[in-house]
């Protein structure tokens, strides 16, 4: 829907050819384009102002490298810029000089605070803790519920007082609770509000004064506006906001609202959920970020993704299979069904850098459906039939045809396909042994 | 004279306006205030640009707008800035009105459940827009029942339930975990039954860049579909006002996937500028049909682009 950055910048630079040096000029128009994509990525104005002023300071009469075009610099400076304002270090949870560690989720309606705090509670266990976790909503209709029904899926205790009580007291019990159980930490879920609203910004203000937390953390949609700041501020103005959990990132937002908080309050981001799933919350890479609001792409993460689908002696193995020729279609049903489960193809796309537009460009379909088709041909393969497609004979074609629900045609060219796949496996495994490649083959992202 | 120029020409709209109450302290006061001054000059402008892309209005649509009042100042020889202001509100208001232009009227039919499927991504407010339509509905007489389709997220069933306490409407679910698809058709069926006017159903919040989770909700239209033909007459999209730029991505994705037929605004109680409402208006055209502006049943008005660029546009103590 948006262009991005890089793509805008090569416009823009397109037209006045590699130079040596930035003018200027260029400056003046890159500093356009890096303006209103920040826009677009939900970065507030005032912070995209100061921004800009500084990434130009640094861009002018910068010299372009060598093998670099004009655009290419630009983005270097903008990402780095970008990249050092997020904060390069990663900030942990604060550790309390006394036990227990008290955490206090803070933010607007429906950001995501009772999800995060069954995730935080996951991801503390799996540090060898015990947390806690403290049903402090009593004002969304069945917010205690949620909380309860999130315990019980992840076999996690929960300490709730009904909807009665007021939530300074129940987090005040808690705190007794956990002490007497040997909780530790104590994470407390607290209702939504908004920042204008004096006596629930009040209500917190009271637990923390009588729980004293470590850790305030503000959990903030990565879809919000321009608004984010405002909200931020308030919340930082009168409870001292210690962290940001940044969620639902694994949407397509550019995420420019962390930027802003992060910029106007200096709280550092501390985590980014990034699906349903509870253990769906990452730790935060700035250079990630910065190149997702740029709209760059992120392969990182989907090397992650796919390290997350495989092992390495997975790896391994299928890499010696091909190698040595001996790749069958038992092999290539695995891999499919390991991409499969990475996520759609479109969006897999779409975190490589410059491959969404070149799609967009040539308005190719790339199809879940190709794969279901193949997938369902292979399937209906014995397996003897999957170790020897050489072997496939008519009649057994026209079986596997009728199994799968596609014609005999479809087969035969899938059996094809897969048969030149199969030859060039082989030469890369002569080319490999007369060293002529590397062994692991990188993503060539040109 | 200046008295008749701001005469507001909408009737105000009560309930929106004391939602919008908190919102107009917001940004869009400061664009009343930013022609308070005695003639046209550029800072106005650069200000006026300034200030519609921080009350989320999107930088395509601030740049025509403010090219676009630019123009009409030419051609028309207008030097006054009170009038150059009334002329931004109209064209704000045309450019919402290319949203409810295309609102097609809806008929409930005697004998036939009037079914309004509800979606949206995650955490705008779709269980609490429910009770509201179910209330608004329930104010005409209407029978209401309404379907627990999320059956994803932790106690969603219990918070629609105590919903449906609170606005004495039954509720159909099943238990956590279930198939949303078998929800949808025991509830259609229900509606058929029990004589029905209008069904609403939850869904489960998600992600439109979730591919597998937007085909299923395609999957529920086609279970409604095969049971009523013609319905859902509604599909209703919820969006969270305080969403940026990514609001129009949602009103694209969804309304591509499972054509929405109306757009609801959530949570403009806030000092959300429900900017979005323009960029979605030019950019989709999918009508925006409602606002909700609290956390009662009852904060929901029917969406006016008069009313909502007025009430954005006149600060307290003015107009009324």
């Amino acid at each position: 829907m948006f262009e991005t950055l890089s793509d805008r910048l090569n416009d823009t630079f397109g037209k006045l050819g590699k130079k040596g040096r930035l003018t200027e000029a260029d400056v003046d128009a890159a500093m356009r384009d890096v303006r209103r994509a920040l826009l677009e990525a939900d970065v507030n104005f005032k912070v995209v102002k100061q921004f800009v002023a500084s990434v130009k300071e640094r861009a002018l009469g910068q010299d372009v490298l060598g093998s670099l075009t004009p655009a290419q610099t630009a983005i270097g400076i903008v990402n780095e810029e970008l990249i050092r304002i997020l904060g390069k270090e990663q900030v942990p949870l604060n550790t309390p000089s006394r036990p227990p560690q008290i955490i206090m989720m803070v933010g607007l309606q429906g950001s995501g605070k009772t999800t995060h705090t069954g995730k935080l509670a996951l991801h503390l266990r799996k540090q060898g803790r015990n947390p806690l976790m403290v049903a402090a909503d009593v004002y969304r209709p069945a917010a205690v519920n949620q909380l309860q029904a999130l315990g019980r899926q992840i076999d996690m205790p929960v300490y709730q007082e009904g909807t009665d009580q007021s939530p300074v007291r129940i987090a005040e019990n808690s705190i007794r609770f956990a002490q007497e159980r040997g909780h530790n930490p104590i994470i407390i879920d607290t209702a939504g509000r908004l920042q204008i609203d004096e006596r629930l910004m009040q209500e917190l203000v009271d637990i923390r004064d009588s729980v004293s937390p470590s850790e305030i953390l503000l959990v903030a949609d990565a879809m919000t506006g321009q608004e984010a700041v405002g909200v931020a501020e308030a919340f930082n103005d009168i409870l001292d906001v210690t962290g940001l959990i940044l969620t639902k990132m694994d949407g397509d937002a550019r995420g420019g609202a962390a930027l802003s908080i992060r910029s106007v309050t200096g709280v550092p981001i501390k985590f980014i959920g990034t699906g349903e799933k509870l253990d769906a919350m990452e730790p935060f890479y700035p250079d990630r970020l910065a190149g997702r609001i740029l709209g760059m792409g992120d392969v990182l993460s989907l090397v992650e993704r796919a390290q997350e689908q495989t092992t390495e002696e997975d790896a391994e193995r299928l890499q010696d299979r091909m190698m040595k020729g001996q790749f069958d279609l038992e092999d290539f049903l695995d891999q499919l069904q390991k991409i499969k489960q990475m996520g759609p193809l479109s969006q897999l796309m779409d975190m490589i850098p410059g491959v969404g537009k070149q799609l967009r460009d040539a308005k190719a379909e790339v199809s879940d459906d190709d794969y279901k088709r193949v997938e369902a041909i292979i399937q209906s393969m014995t397996p003897w039939e999957r170790r020897h497609p050489e072997r496939i004979n008519n009649p057994r074609r026209r079986r596997i045809a009728r199994g799968a629900g596609r014609e005999r045609q479809e087969v035969n060219q899938m059996l094809s396909q897969f048969k030149e796949m199969q030859k060039m496996m082989g030469q890369f495994g002569q080319m490999a042994k007369k060293g002529k490649m590397p062994k692991n083959l990188p993503f060539d992202l040109g | 004279m200046l008295r008749r120029m701001f005469k507001r020409r909408s009737e105000p709209d009560v309930q929106m306006e004391q939602g919008l109450e908190k919102t107009r302290r917001g940004v869009f006061r400061e664009i009343t205030r930013l022609f308070d001054r005695s003639e046209l000059d550029d800072e106005l402008f650069e200000d006026l640009e300034m200030l519609l892309i921080q009350a989320d209005v999107g930088w395509d649509v601030s740049q025509q707008l403010v090219a676009e009042l630019k123009e009409r100042i030419r051609q028309d020889g207008i030097t006054n800035p009170s009038d150059a202001r009334e002329v931004l509100r109209l064209e704000m208001i045309k450019l919402l009105e290319l949203a409810t232009r295309n609102r097609t009227v809806k008929i409930l039919q005697r004998g036939v459940p009037f079914v309004i499927l509800v979606a949206g991504v995650n955490g705008t407010g779709k269980t609490t827009s429910i009770a509201k339509l179910a209330q608004y509905h329930q104010n005409f007489g209407r029978k209401v029942l309404l379907a627990a389709g999320d059956t994803f997220r932790a106690a969603a069933i219990d918070q629609l339930k105590i919903w449906g306490e609170r606005t004495n409407v039954s509720v159909i679910a099943h238990d956590q975990g279930a198939d949303p698809g078998a929800v949808v058709f025991d509830a259609v069926t229900a509606a058929r039954q029990r004589a029905v006017d209008v069904l609403i159903i939850d869904t489960a919040g998600r992600l439109q860049t979730k591919h597998n989770l937007m085909s299923e909700l395609q999957k529920l239209r086609r279970i409604i579909e095969k049971q009523i033909p013609n319905a859902p007459q509604e599909v209703v999209l919820v969006i969270d006002a305080t969403t940026g730029q990514n609001g129009l991505v949602q009103a694209n994705e969804f309304t591509k996937v499972i054509d929405v037929t109306d757009i609801m605004i959530s949570k403009l109680d806030g000092t959300a500028k429900g900017g979005i409402a323009f960029s979605v208006a030019k950019e989709i055209g999918t009508p925006i049909a409602y606002i909700g502006t609290g956390e009662r049943a009852t904060d929901m008005a029917e969406f006016n682009p008069e009313t909502y660029v007025d009430s954005l546009f006149f600060g307290e103590g003015e107009g009324f």
